[in-house]
């Protein structure tokens, strides 16, 4: 109504900023009530709290194993038996903390950091 | 074991291999995780070939499953990989589907579940990682290895990151597999655990078998949860498919 009369730009600013806000909100109340989950939830799929545990610790251990196994190997390779599997052990923590990390960014952060 | 009855609780009973189809099948080590493999093809040939053959403009009940099969793994794979995503949509439609119905045909009482073996969710899993490795050499060349080195990494940090991002990619494989394995094994083996305490309770006379109906009321929930563990796992699988083959075709 008040955009009808007004320069062109305006009226085209003003419902989308209206319609804007206005889903914001919506989707900011559905949120409150629990109606929709959250997009990073629908994104990873399983955000049951089991189901966080669950992939979490799995993500943790595969790392861990691949790291095992890379360091075990070089280990077997190079002659040099504790050496490279403490070095991967610790490396493979990293990684798997890392995996949890991407799968599960903390709020407020990008997530590939 | 009490009274006579002699009861053994064997909740890794259901996982053994054996040959299957007669002679012929122990020939050439045919097992019954191949037949259902075998099995689950075809019902998700015969799914899509019945349902899509009337080409109703209104569908009937088995051309809407059909279609929604389709709808929803196309839907996923354009949202997660982009317009891209399209020529991966028939490997994803396949895997996301063949997955689902092992995980659902093993809900059926005296079937086997094919997705319960770390083989089979391995094999997959493998062939998965190798696809998305080898779309992103074709893709970015050499430019690929990029990946592992994160933007804005101090370079005394490299030879650290490096490595922890190899590991870090090279365990996509291992906890795509275990993820699926681990949740198909535990759900069945749970359930066979359960339905073997109604039974061995049921043997210890009249308060056993009233209180063999706990065990079995335990049970009833647990299918509808596994069915929901089914699904949601075929689904998981498919994603993190589609966000391993987004990595590889635009690498972050």
């Amino acid at each position: 109504m008040s955009g009808n009369g007004g320069k062109p730009g305006q009226s085209s600013q003003d419902p989308s900023f209206k319609d804007q806000s206005f889903d914001d909100r919506l989707r900011a109340a559905r949120l409150r009530q629990g109606l929709d989950k959250p997009d990073a939830a629908q994104a990873a799929g399983d955000k049951s709290g089991l189901g966080v545990g669950l992939t979490a610790g799995v993500e943790l251990v595969a790392a861990e194993a691949v790291a095992v196994a890379i360091g075990y190997g070089l280990d077997r390779w190079l002659h040099t038996m504790p050496l490279f599997l403490i070095v991967f052990v610790i490396l493979g923590f990293a990684a798997g903390i890392l995996n949890v990390w991407r799968r599960f960014p903390p709020a407020g952060t990008g997530g590939s950091g | 074991m009490v009274g006579g009855v002699t009861f053994k609780m064997e909740p890794l009973e259901q996982f053994v291999l054996r040959p299957a189809l007669g002679p012929i099948g122990q020939s050439v080590n045919f097992t019954q995780s191949n037949l259902y493999m075998v099995i689950g093809g075809a019902l998700v040939l015969a799914l899509l070939v019945y349902g899509t053959r009337s080409r109703a403009i209104v569908p009937g009940r088995w051309q809407s499953l059909a279609e929604m099969l389709y709808q929803f793994t196309f839907s996923m794979t354009v949202d997660q990989i982009g317009n891209e995503g399209r020529k991966f949509f028939p490997f994803i439609f396949t895997l996301f589907a063949f997955v689902l119905m092992g995980n659902l045909m093993g809900l059926v009482p005296f079937s086997f579940t094919y997705t319960s073996h770390i083989a089979v969710t391995g094999a997959l899993a493998l062939f998965v990682i190798c696809l998305a490795t080898a779309v992103g050499l074709m893709e970015h060349g050499l430019h690929f290895f990029s990946y592992f080195v994160p933007k804005g990494a101090p370079a005394a940090l490299l030879p650290l990151i490096v490595v922890i991002e190899v590991i870090s990619y090279l365990s996509r494989p291992v906890s795509l597999s275990m993820r699926l394995f681990a949740n198909m094994m535990a759900g069945h083996m749970i359930l066979v655990v359960f339905a073997s305490f109604a039974v061995g309770l049921a043997g210890l006379g009249a308060v056993g078998a009233l209180g063999g109906f706990v065990p079995f009321a335990i049970n009833i929930p647990l299918i509808g949860f596994e069915l929901l563990v089914a699904c949601l796992q075929a689904y998981v699988f498919a994603i993190l498919t589609c966000i391993y083959l987004h990595d590889a075709v635009h690498l972050h």
